[in-house]
């Protein structure tokens, strides 16, 4: 439908934290200038280890179709184990991007036509200090790096806004080390 | 101050902003995080409420009857199965003329059971006495919300604000919260018009007799009849009296002016959808690739749906070709619940649409923006041709 | 159709949920149940009783066998069976030491 509408799934288990990312993404861009955000997690009963994905849309312009994303323009993995139940690439438009949390080398993927950035988010975010397996904080500095959508000048103060009291700096810190760290590949 | 959040989260706001003094609600998806956000609220001191704990949904709208007796801005919230559980009371808040708001976070019912969207829930209930006001998106419940309180004790009506479970509770966009100050300006403390009072001890809704018959002073009191249809009257009368709380909602805080319907490319279009909730924002931008294509249609969302605004709805169809009725409920046994209500509004009118009828949604069945391209398509290409046939949008295994 | 040819109740909810209803419920797993057989009810009387991990499990993954055994393809680890077990027998092991077990 709408062209000027910018659309990025996430993928993540129940648990991981991918609607705070993609909600700290979302507030980001609105106070970048992009007045439409909308941010669909999935609906239904809710289990921890169980796949989710949350649809995240970004426009200038408000938006108006809530419905589940079909054909991304990103898609973003937080768990790279989701790779073999879930086919996170599904409906990727031709030339996206995909961005994973993974610790395997960049060369170990292909993603036909589509663009690939990689960091070990998981083990970087134990190096800033957080407890093992909090990734959601430290995604978004590969998602920054890889999309270039969002600067991390905007990212870093609405990360520490959103876990104020939960170890605000430490979860900064790791968003820092992925994007410096991420790896960028594909087509 | 515009802040990015969940619908249920603007429904909180919106009763935080309203000073509801007593809050009993009994949690159920998708409406758990409003109790949830509420309960925090009180417990912080943010909002100086009482947050009454009660074992089931009955018990919620029984606590709010009592404390709105007493003279307190009640509220409650709930979904679906649990409306059905209070229902008694839902026509028992009415028919004692307490001003209660409730948001409903619309859920499909069981049998069998679904957690997902559609409206069965509050259009099942669309004949007990209260107000039913829809929002099409956050701004929209918090505004609703706020101007709810506003009615209901205006019109000694209860008002349930309804949205839709998952599709608006659990997405996240952003809005703007309107300042404390304005608020109370708009919305001053409860004054009710009926309560109990150790001064003046009285009682309230006993056993009325058929017929009317005098009080010990000899004055004719009214009998159920007559307090049944004060209950009609002032509830017809409560259209005029919202557009004017909207209107000064408009002015204070620069957000409404569509109270009964909200109208998209409609004025100069032959074909109108008509729907309830978020999916009329959902129908604009096929509405607006169907203009592209030559299609001259609009859509119009309800937001009012009782009392019925058959004036506004009249006003705004009168003269098109066809209104293509999508909803996400219906009577079962006869029609969709709002397409009958839009036919009968249009009987008299001498210029009026066909009306065509669609059921999507239901249980959360996925609206495709395919099959709303195809049905709107059908309808505008043949509308005689379609009929009075109840069609359903998204049907599978239809051998 | 004639309504006395309509064939009435044709599409009612009735459902005999097995192991793979919740779907790839095996990769959800952070905990696994591991069955003691020495306090195990059945693998110690060699009778077939008990078996109340094969009746609560709600993925149906557990044989009613001696002794019960658990298909971990779909076990998601809710820990149901430890919590029914009259003997106590079934504990809940993190998935994290196995794998450093394997390791």
């Amino acid at each position: 439908m709408r062209d000027d509408v910018i659309e990025v799934r996430w993928h993540g288990r129940g648990g991981q934290g991918a609607i705070t990312a993609a909600k700290i993404v979302a507030n980001a861009a609105f106070v970048s200038g992009y007045k439409g955000v909308v941010m669909a997690p999935t609906f239904g009963t809710e289990r921890r280890g169980a796949p989710v994905f949350t649809s995240l849309k970004i426009s200038k312009e408000k938006i108006y179709d809530l419905s589940p994303i079909a054909t991304p323009d990103m898609v973003v993995v937080l768990d790279h184990t989701l790779l073999e139940e879930v086919d996170v690439t599904a409906g990727l438009k031709k030339g996206g991007l995909v961005v994973l949390n993974t610790p395997r080398a960049l060369e170990s993927y292909t993603f036909d036509g589509m663009k690939i950035a990689i960091s070990d988010v998981t083990s970087h975010s134990v190096e800033a200090g957080l407890p093992q397996g909090i990734v959601n904080s430290g995604i978004i500095g590969t998602f920054a790096k890889a999309s270039g959508l969002v600067d991390m000048d905007t990212l870093i103060p609405a990360i520490e806004k959103e876990f104020v009291g939960k170890r605000p700096e430490e979860n900064s810190s790791a968003a820092k080390l992925a994007y410096e760290r991420t790896e960028i590949g594909g087509k | 101050m515009y802040i990015i959040e969940s619908g249920n989260v603007a429904a909180a706001t919106g009763v935080k902003l309203s000073r509801a003094q007593v809050i009993a609600a009994y949690p159920i998806t998708p409406q758990t995080p409003l109790t949830e956000k509420l309960s925090e609220l009180v417990e912080s001191g943010e909002m100086k409420s009482e947050y009454i704990q009660v074992e089931s949904e009955h018990s919620a709208m029984s606590v709010c009857i009592a404390a709105s007796t007493a003279g307190t801005r009640a509220f409650t919230a709930t979904s679906a199965n649990g409306l059905l559980y209070m229902n008694e009371q839902l026509h028992w808040a009415a028919g004692a003329r307490l001003p209660i708001v409730m948001c409903v976070a619309n859920r499909g019912v069981g049998a069998p059971w679904t957690v997902w969207n559609d409206h069965q829930d509050t259009i099942s209930q669309r004949d007990g006495g209260w107000i039913q006001l829809y929002a099409n998106d956050h701004q929209q419940i918090i505004d609703t919300v706020i101007k709810a309180f506003r009615l209901s004790e205006k019109v000694s009506i209860p008002v349930m604000v309804c949205y839709d479970g998952y599709l608006l509770s659990h997405t996240y966009m952003p809005f703007d919260q309107p300042g404390q100050d304005k608020v109370d300006a708009f919305l001053p403390p409860f004054a009710p018009t009926h309560f109990l009072d150790p001064e003046n001890p009285a009682n309230f809704n006993t056993v009325t007799l058929p017929d009317v018959r005098p009080n010990t002073a000899g004055v004719v009191e009214p009998g159920y009849m007559e307090i049944r249809h004060n209950l009609h009257e002032d509830m017809k009368a409560a259209i005029d009296v919202y557009e004017e709380i909207d209107e000064e909602y408009n002015k204070e805080f620069g957000r409404g002016g569509s109270p009964f319907v909200e109208e998209y490319k409609c004025a100069e279009a032959d074909f109108v959808a008509v729907c309830i909730g978020s999916l009329s924002y959902h129908l604009r931008d096929i509405i607006d690739s169907m203009r592209e294509k030559g299609v001259n249609i609009g859509v119009m969302g309800v937001h009012m749906y009782r009392p019925f605004p058959n004036a506004a709805i009249v006003d705004a169809l009168k003269g098109k070709k066809c209104a293509i009725i999508f909803e996400k409920a219906l009577s079962y046994g006869n029609q969709g619940a709002l397409y009958a209500d839009i036919k009968s509004a249009l009987y008299s009118s001498e210029d009026r649409p066909i009306v065509h009828s669609y059921i999507l949604g239901l249980g959360g069945r996925e609206i495709k923006t395919e099959h709303l391209v195809d049905a709107l398509t059908e309808s505008c290409n043949s509308p005689e041709t379609v009929g009075d046939d109840t069609r359903w949008i998204g049907l599978k295994l239809q051998a | 159709m004639k309504e006395k040819d309509r064939k009435f109740c044709s599409k009612i909810s009735r459902s005999t949920p097995g192991p793979g209803d919740g779907g790839n419920t095996g990769s959800w797993r952070v905990v696994r149940p591991i069955i003691d057989l020495s306090k195990c009810i059945p693998a110690k009387t060699k009778k077939k009783a008990c078996f109340n991990c094969w009746l609560y499990c709600p993925d149906c993954v557990v044989s009613k066998t001696i002794p019960p055994t658990i298909d971990l393809t779909y076990c998601k680890g809710c820990g149901i069976c430890a919590e029914e077990c009259p003997a106590s027998a079934i504990s809940m092991v993190e998935e994290g030491s196995l794998i450093g077990e394997d390791k």
